[in-house]
């Protein structure tokens, strides 16, 4: 029931704190979700969508550092394993 | 899918896997808390990979399992009144309430329709102003905001057709419930990643220090999974038992503000019975008196709750307190399957019981290994 899928915010239509919306893009079927949650999210960011509603900003910078660390620690196994 | 596909990498976690094998020097047990992360770590292999290493105790973190039969008989009492339309996510239908699910209510009548969104039924009872709409609220953390902000957006339309039926649950009373128990076995938790976006990490420190657990947020493709269990597997090495976020891209420390206002305006904690838990303190959450108006047990009068039989054939309490795993209940996969189900946790997508059924392996313990899958 937690599932939340990554999409890409396309364009915002309504900034209204109660019924914000915006048109977000997931694996290129677009849908239109709420936005309220999310307010200081702009066009091209990545959020996590619940429910019809975004529940947070995705952190670009932080996704990118988890798999960099990741990909040293995988070079650093194969070596061991050479 | 971007943020979907890396994380589901076969390459990194079996750099991962190799990593908590070297760092174990014993068997450590540990709690996912959401089913989303147990139908990840059946799907993906790891449990079994992982086997003499990490034993993996699955948590309560499935709404529709832990929503009391009452609340369903409730909501399914509703669905036939006439000139009502009870709405609810698609997870609900086929659960059993004490004597039906919504289901063959509706089969036999009931106004029930799914909806993705509670905030599809603002839109529906917008329409329809001559029907009683009522969302059926089921969820953690993670889908009260959604709710919230349904009850927001109902007030500013001026809708008086518009109420929730509410049976949220607040997932950290639970983990606190597990730690109590005199039986409990989990040395430290996988928090659930989606419940932390909105209630942030900071929260269990409290909770860490006090049971001496190591509480790790963690999400919920293979590559997630694999980086929760190797910090909370490291800790309790070290001796240590902290609060740690290995789901940071999505979780913030103070989780999501915006969120947390929309639900603090609109939601009280509550004492909240959970099915096979029993009543947990602060455990659930109810709309505010000032909210009263789209209260659907203060709209719709409830009848008295008949006396709870739970089916004796069906271990879920067991199931849902971490006591038993699935394939040890005498009906798992005969009597009960997901086609049939005698309980909530082998019907919903996140039920442990049903992971089980579909994903873990039919013969040996390591038929499946680490594949390019995830939820």
């Amino acid at each position: 029931m937690c599932l939340a899928v990554p999409g890409k915010i396309v364009r915002w239509l309504d900034h209204d704190p109660t019924f914000g919306r915006a048109e977000v893009e997931f694996a290129g079927i677009r849908r239109i979700c709420h936005m309220a949650c999310v307010p200081d999210a702009a066009e091209g960011d990545y959020v996590l969508v619940h429910a019809g509603i975004a529940i947070t900003q995705i952190d670009a910078v932080e996704a990118q550092r988890v798999l960099e660390d990741l990909a040293i620690l995988n070079d650093v196994d194969e070596e061991h394993a050479l | 899918m971007k943020y979907v596909d890396e994380y589901r990498d076969p390459r990194l976690a079996r750099s991962l896997l190799h990593e908590i094998r070297q760092t174990a020097t014993q068997c450590w047990v540990l709690m996912e808390v959401c089913g989303g992360q147990t139908h990840g770590l059946l799907k993906s292999g790891i449990i079994q990979e992982l086997e003499g290493v990490v034993e993996l105790i699955h948590g309560p973190g499935c709404p529709v399992c832990v929503t009391p039969a009452e609340a369903i008989d409730f909501a399914q009492e509703l669905a036939l009144r006439p000139g009502v339309l009870l709405t609810t996510f698609g997870d609900m239908l086929r659960v059993p309430g004490s004597r039906e699910s919504l289901l063959t209510v509706r089969a036999r009548g009931g106004n029930v329709r799914l909806v993705y969104s509670p905030l599809d039924a603002v839109e529906l009872a917008r329409q329809n102003p001559s029907q009683q709409v009522v969302f059926f609220a089921v969820g953690f953390e993670t889908t009260a905001p959604a709710t919230a902000l349904s009850v927001l957006q109902a007030a500013q339309l001026g809708l008086d057709n518009f109420s929730l039926l509410v049976a949220h649950v607040r997932v950290q009373p639970a983990m606190e419930a597990i730690l109590q128990s005199a039986e409990c076995r989990v040395q430290g938790f996988l928090a659930a990643g989606h419940v932390c976006t909105i209630s942030g990490v900071t929260s269990y420190e409290e909770l860490s220090a006090r049971y001496g657990v190591p509480i790790v947020v963690t999400g919920f493709e293979p590559v997630d999974l694999l980086l929760g269990i190797q910090d909370c597997v490291a800790q309790l090495e070290s001796g240590t038992a902290s609060v740690s976020n290995q789901y940071q891209r999505n979780v913030r420390d103070a989780g999501n503000r915006h969120a947390m206002h929309i639900m603090s305006d609109v939601y009280a904690t509550a004492d909240r019975p959970w099915r096979g838990l029993g009543t947990i303190p602060s455990g659930g959450l109810v709309l505010r008196p000032e909210w009263r108006q789209f209260d659907a047990e203060y709209r719709f009068q409830r009848p008295t709750p008949t006396l709870l039989i739970e089916c004796a054939d069906c271990r879920s309490g067991d199931v849902l307190a971490g006591r038993i795993k699935p394939p040890a209940c005498e009906s798992f996969g005969t009597r009960c399957t997901p086609e049939s189900p005698l309980g909530a946790p082998m019907v919903s997508s996140e039920g442990a019981c049903a992971a089980y059924y579909r994903h873990a392996p039919k013969s040996g313990p390591h038929a499946v290994s680490i594949t390019n899958t995830g939820r």
